[in-house]
């Protein structure tokens, strides 16, 4: 009823393949966007700006490239946090070493040295696979991680072996540093994390992404018909890493604005997992359902028990985080394992056959 | 070439130099190992048993060891702690069995991996909320666990033909001890009693297994418990060594490599494997450690297994695998 195919007809080649084919999702997606380009800037406080949708975006971002490993190649990887922290500190070595260069520029070219070391450690997969691999990728995350606390070039020897994010402007605006508006931050993520969403979501429904899905579904009988696994899986390292390094590039320059090694550790990567999981291997949008449920759901329970006239320590608060967050996501689990976007797409189903069930 | 020196030639010339000090990191590093091993155990258990590669077993030490402090220092003697404290262990067992396995039979592998993720933050949630998060000092002596040390010296392994000196925890030896009874009582019973057989049947094939009569269910509990004493034994041996503390639970993150280097699936492997990296490590960090600036690790280990996995994909005592289309 509110939903349906019926009656849109493509007449060329180009109309059937579009991103978007249904009128609905065409109008769903120009409203979202609208959402997050007008509605909330006018209406949202700096605060949530800073501690919820800056977050999300750029979380939903590294979500979206763990996904195109895990989801779409189907490569197990617990490295995410480390190729994050790549990003991150190679956006802070080349804007503190070409200043005059704009710091977008930057942000987006992090990217690529972030997608170098993911092909260096990728390299494994060819040969190991499943749980294994997913361990040969912890070698990346603690490697990497050692290497940000005990290489001190990548922090220019400061004395405190944190990166500070210097102030950066574009045409006169400050984007990055303590200075920056969080509104023109949010702005430079939004615009970021869309266009890269867009370029992924395509890139996924191509040629490449196909052959990414062909080694998850069966990686052997892929090779058989042609798909050269060597090419496949070391491009989803590289178009994953570079994703997450983009996205921990923003991570610091846009949100966090100083990072120390701890930042990128193994909880980082564990818990960009649980997005990728919760929201749905292999979906777009099921990865920033994902990002926010995960996001979003410890600062809801944190919130809570003010908002309830409770008086619990923050202690106890923290540890019943905990206790909640890992109870709900086994729950989550049991109920919907393909994650949030298979409840979305069954939802869509049922809003497309609304209002005769069958 | 000074640098290939230092890489090549200088540590041998250490160790030949000091033969005391390289027996006594041969040591610690066996210690380690066992420990290491042990941790490894318990993954394999589980693994073997139902196909889950279990996060947990790291925050199941912790929360063994801190419920057998706790309920020490409620007053319960120490002997009957232990025994609670497998109570409790088996209390987990039945837990995680009904409320996360049987509800996730025949999910793929990832989602029970991440179901175990989930567990873990429940678990460290839990742990601190009754347990508080300082550390603790396990209660060696109550457990009648030896402490002190002893010296050895046996002549002309110091340097210039000196007697050498070479320390031996009496800890150390207790838990080396301790970990080779369990893990010969863990063969014993896979082998010789007919759970331990069902066992292996449900390992070898759960449908074959379940057509034959065994409940895989007993099983999934049987194997969580028997992991869950695994890990109050390691909670232990660790927490004696230093203190108990959910920093501890960063030593599963050890026993991964070893895991991978043994192979999942073999007991023996876990052995093997945990004694390579306990020893690998210690020498790594010993003698090359300081060419890097140190603290290698946290990540040494992984190199070892790595390097090891190129060339061996399923560990070195991992079931070959077959791939069919």
């Amino acid at each position: 009823m509110f939903y349906r195919e019926a009656g849109q007809f493509k007449t060329s080649y180009a109309a059937d393949q579009a991103a978007f084919p249904l009128l609905e999702d065409r109008i769903g997606i120009a409203i979202l966007l609208l959402v997050a380009v007008i509605a909330i800037p006018l209406l949202a406080s700096n605060f949530f700006l800073n501690t919820i949708m800056i977050p999300f975006l750029i979380f939903a971002l590294a979500t979206i490239g763990l996904n195109i490993l895990t989801g779409y190649c189907g490569q197990l990887s617990l490295g995410t946090g480390a190729f994050m922290g790549v990003g991150a500190y190679a956006c802070y070595k080349l804007t503190t070493t070409f200043p005059d260069i704009n710091i977008i520029v930057w942000i987006l070219a992090s990217g690529i040295f972030s997608a170098g070391i993911g092909v260096l450690f990728g390299l494994p997969s060819l040969r190991i696979k499943g749980f294994y691999l997913a361990v040969a990728t912890l070698a990346a995350q603690f490697f990497l991680e050692w290497c940000f606390i005990r290489v001190p070039w990548l922090y220019n020897n400061n004395a405190s072996g944190a990166i500070e994010v210097p102030t950066r402007t574009l045409a006169g605006i400050a984007i990055t540093g303590p200075t920056a508006d969080p509104l023109t931050r949010y702005f430079t993520v939004l615009v970021i994390v869309s266009v890269l969403t867009l370029l992924i979501g395509n890139l996924i429904r191509g040629r490449i992404g196909r052959t990414w899905m062909m080694i998850r579904d069966m990686d052997i009988a892929a090779e058989l018909i042609g798909v050269r696994p060597l090419a496949a899986k070391l491009s989803a390292f590289a178009v994953s890493s570079f994703v997450c390094g983009v996205a921990g590039a923003m991570f610091v320059f846009l949100w966090l604005g100083a990072a120390e090694p701890s930042s990128f550790n193994i909880r980082l990567s564990f818990q960009i997992l649980f997005m990728v999981i919760l929201g749905g291997l292999g979906s777009m949008a099921g990865s920033f359902m994902g990002a926010a449920f995960i996001f979003i759901l410890p600062i809801v329970i944190r919130m809570l028990p003010a908002a309830l006239d409770l008086d619990i320590g923050a202690a106890t608060a923290e540890q019943l985080n905990f206790m909640i967050v890992g109870a709900l996501i086994i729950a989550i689990l049991i109920v919907e394992p393909h994650g949030l976007a298979r409840l979305w797409a069954v939802f869509r189903q049922k809003l497309r056959v609304w209002p005769f069930p069958y | 070439m000074e640098t290939l020196y230092a890489v090549l030639v200088d540590p041998f010339v250490q160790m030949a130099s000091t033969p005391d000090f390289f027996i006594q990191v041969l040591w610690e590093g066996f210690v380690a190992g066992v420990l290491y091993a042990l941790i490894a155990l318990g993954f394999v258990l589980i693994f073997k048993a139902s196909g889950v590669f279990n996060f947990a077993q790291g925050i199941m030490v912790v929360f063994a060891a801190l419920s057998l402090v706790g309920l020490v220092e409620l007053g319960v003697p120490a002997p009957i702690a232990f025994l609670l404290c497998l109570g409790i262990m088996l209390v987990l067992a039945i837990g995680v069995e009904r409320l996360v396995l049987r509800p996730l039979v025949n999910q793929p592998d990832i989602i029970l991996f991440m179901a175990t993720i989930g567990l873990t933050f429940f678990l460290i949630g839990l742990g601190e909320l009754i347990f508080g998060g300082e550390p603790k000092t396990m209660v060696t002596e109550a457990l009648f666990l030896p402490t002190g040390s002893s010296v050895w010296e046996p002549a002309g392994l110091g340097p210039d033909g000196e007697p050498g000196f070479i320390l031996f925890q009496h800890l150390d030896v207790a838990a080396a001890a301790i970990a080779l009874a369990l893990v010969a009582a863990l063969g014993f019973f896979f082998s010789k009693t007919r759970i331990g057989r069902g066992l292996r049947a449900v390992a070898d094939d759960h449908q074959a297994a379940l057509s034959v009569g065994i409940s895989l269910n007993q099983i999934w509990v049987i194997v969580w418990f028997a992991a869950g004493v695994v890990a109050l034994f390691t909670g232990i041996m660790w927490g004696a060594r230093s203190d108990v503390s959910f920093a501890l639970e960063i030593i599963a993150f050890k026993a991964l490599p070893v895991l991978i280097l043994g192979g999942l699936t073999s007991i023996p492997g876990a052995i093997v494997g945990g004694l390579i990296i306990g020893i690998g490590e210690k020498l790594g960090e010993i003698y090359w450690g300081p060419l890097v600036g140190g603290g290698i690790e946290s990540w040494f280990a992984y190199m070892i297994a790595l390097a090891f996995l190129l060339v061996r994909p399923q560990g070195l005592f991992g079931e070959r695998i077959i791939e069919r289309i």
